[in-house]
């Protein structure tokens, strides 16, 4: 399973405020009842973007300006809560590619690795010029460089960190671990031979 | 002389034995003694195994209940909902077509994940216990190194038994001292929580200890260890000791003879050792906690049942605006008492609190009471062992004569994802986990968490209430 190097993400920008943003906000568990993962992007921060009777809110997410946007910016913590791999599912089948917070939760984080899409923490302040700066010019081109551990905004860079695991799994092209996993086939054999409980 | 070897916490010993290898990353390719699956985390996983022309390495070592999706009112099938219907029958076709066990409505046996696994000995300490769901760290309990997975790792596991991951520092958090009357695992979590915040666990699992979780029941520690995830841990753990032998002995996929004699020496060498080094040390005292409740739209946003609501002007700069979201979600007065804040609806259940003690503790104080009128009550065993020993014992009676619904085992309104629902901007005393936004099926609906007993009392008085004023909660000794 050859899979493409991921060194940098280039879109644009959208700004989603807060902090501890959960996964049962980026997607409600009633939208889990499926046997699959098609069609979830657009239950996607449902809750958050539309009102309940299906009116869309006053939201950067439904903010035109910001349509198409690939790089979803956000608070501290982001990502916990339930370990549903539906949320960062959903996020990449909505058009999301890159997510800059200023720090993740596990799960979320390996579950995004996972799919490809890098997570990179940068600082409150950071992030708030970062939002700034798109807000002034929403078309402002986002690059996440996992391999420098920079994020620019236009002409502005911002250093920021990449976990390395991470850097090393995305640039490598083993962002998707099972290849690697599957070739351990003796290796797991004799720690399972090992362990006393088996 | 022969040099001693290097003290090592039981996190470190359980994570050696299950090292497969070192992967190009850094990270660890990790052995998984046991996997849990259910119905939501799991198909998509099949299909990606299916996919990729691969089957399930170890199916002897898989298990699978139904839990999220089942309702608790009736067991019929069709389900009336045919989104549950088919999610249901789609873990029967893998179940069947791998080879893995799987506790069906039908089994006696059924019950959410978490309690599931203990129940029937198939969570044992020393082991590495992994589950598509992330209140897994409930398994800790035992000595296990348990956690949360998404669907691509449950893949992971399913076709070959190991999961990437990064090796977690270790936290080493001690509650000593003596817990007051009507202070129960509940609060213990949940102050822990406030106190090291959310987020505090990023990076870490921790470890329990100190005379507090010496003194606890199996079943208490397991409340504490399900919460690990709620401050950030990746996962919780509690040294096993004698209480962990015995709860064990018996039990359907326990060691028997020879082989449990072999297991409860090795189970007792688990322990961390003595003067083993952790990355970080927390002491809290057990006398400085009373029961807590939740006020907002995180498990760490809680407070002594005693406290007033925070007011924005009062929390440091970078919270305030989270603390403006949840009152103006919870609608609750900033600087007023939590205590008085009148609920629409009683939910006790979860894997966080529906096992049989939580049900006897619950009981001895609801008997003889009513539910207060216009309140909503309902009484969700987490497994089906719990409700039918509960109906054996009379407990069930208790319930329905107070005023509770007494529903079938299952997560239920811990994440509403099947019929069990608040409507609207209802407030529901609850004995979950989760205080998110939207978290029990209404997006305006509102969450207070707290210990079994005070749903109880909240039930009774319609208001979030202290139990120990309600019902004279004195020290007794509980069986």
């Amino acid at each position: 399973m050859a899979l493409a190097p991921i060194t940098r993400v280039t879109g644009r920008g959208v700004f989603v405020p807060g902090d501890d943003i959960d996964t049962d906000r980026i997607i409600p568990a009633r939208f889990m009842k499926c046997v699959t993962f098609d069609g979830l992007g657009q239950y996607m921060f449902y809750d958050v973007r539309f009102h309940e009777d299906g009116t869309p809110k006053d939201h950067p997410l439904n903010d035109p300006r910001f349509a198409g946007a690939s790089v979803l910016l956000s608070g501290e913590n982001f990502g916990c809560g339930s370990s549903r791999e539906h949320a960062p599912q959903a996020m990449y089948r909505f058009g999301i590619r890159a997510v800059v917070a200023e720090s993740f939760a596990e799960i979320f984080f390996g579950n995004s690795v996972t799919l490809g899409m890098p997570c990179v923490t940068a600082t409150r302040a950071q992030i708030a010029e970062m939002a700034r700066l798109i807000e002034t010019d929403p078309q402002t081109p986002v690059t996440v460089d996992v391999a420098n551990s920079t994020v620019a905004v236009g002409e502005r860079v911002f250093p920021v960190t990449v976990r390395e695991s991470a850097r090393e799994a995305l640039t490598q092209g083993r962002w998707d671990p099972i290849a690697e996993l599957l070739e351990a086939d003796e290796a797991i054999r004799q720690t399972a031979a090992r362990l006393p409980y088996l | 002389m022969t040099p001693q070897p290097r003290p090592k916490s039981l996190f470190d010993k359980v994570w050696e034995a299950h090292t497969v290898k070192t992967l190009a990353n850094g990270q660890t390719q990790l052995f998984i003694g046991a996997h849990l699956i259910h119905e939501v985390t799991s198909p998509q996983a099949f299909g990606m195994l299916r996919d990729l022309g691969l089957s399930v390495r170890y199916p002897e070592r898989t298990f699978a209940t139904v839990d999220h999706i089942v309702p608790t009112d009736t067991r019929e099938e069709p389900f009336a909902d045919p989104l549950a219907d088919e999610m249901i029958r789609e873990l029967r076709k893998n179940c069947a077509a791998y080879g893995i066990t799987l506790f069906d409505t039908d089994s006696g046996k059924q019950g959410i994940v978490h309690m599931v696994g203990p129940e029937q000995g198939i969570t044992q300490p020393g082991m590495t216990i992994a589950c598509g769901d992330s209140h897994t760290s409930t398994h800790g309990a035992f000595g296990a190194v348990a956690f949360g997975i998404g669907t691509s790792q449950v893949r992971d596991v399913l076709a070959t038994q190991t999961l990437a991951m990064s090796k977690p520092k270790v936290r080493r958090i001690n509650v000593d001292g003596t817990l007051g009357p009507g202070v129960y695992a509940k609060d213990v979590i949940l102050h822990i929580i406030r106190t090291l915040g959310v987020k505090g666990g990023i990076g870490y699992a921790y470890e329990y200890g100190g005379s507090v979780f010496d003194a606890m029941s199996m079943e208490e520690r397991m409340t504490v260890c399900n919460m690990s995830i709620e401050g950030g841990a990746r996962c919780g753990y509690v040294n096993p000791d004698e209480k962990t032998v015995q709860y064990l002995q018996g039990r359907p996929y326990a060691p028997e003879g020879a082989a449990w004699d072999e297991a409860v020496q090795r189970w007792l060498h688990l322990a961390s050792d003595e003067g083993c080094a952790y990355d970080d040390v927390v002491n809290i005292r057990a006398e400085e906690i009373a029961p807590t409740v939740t006020w907002g739209i995180n498990p760490g946003q809680a407070i002594f049942i005693g406290e007033n609501v925070p007011r924005v002007e009062e929390v440091p700069e970078s919270e305030r605006a989270s603390v403006a979201e949840a009152l103006a979600h919870m609608k609750l007065t900033p600087g007023a008492p939590i205590k008085g804040t009148k609920i629409d609806v009683a939910f006790f259940g979860s894997c966080t609190n529906a096992r049989m003690s939580d049900f006897i503790e619950a009981a001895r104080f609801l008997k003889g009471h009513k539910v207060a009128p216009g309140v909503r009550a309902i009484a969700v065993p987490g497994s089906q062992v719990v409700k039918y020993q509960c109906e054996e014992l009379g407990i069930d009676q208790v319930f329905k004569e107070a005023g509770f619904e007494w529903r079938e085992a299952g997560c239920s309104m811990c994440l509403a994802m099947n019929p069990d629902k608040l409507v609207g901007d209802q407030l529901c005393a609850s004995s979950s986990n989760r205080n998110f936004k939207g978290r029990q099926g209404s997006v305006r609906g509102r969450t207070v968490l707290m210990s079994p007993v005070m749903v109880m009392a909240a039930a009774v008085t319609g208001e979030v209430s202290d139990a120990r004023e309600v019902f004279g909660v004195r020290q007794e000794a509980v069986a």
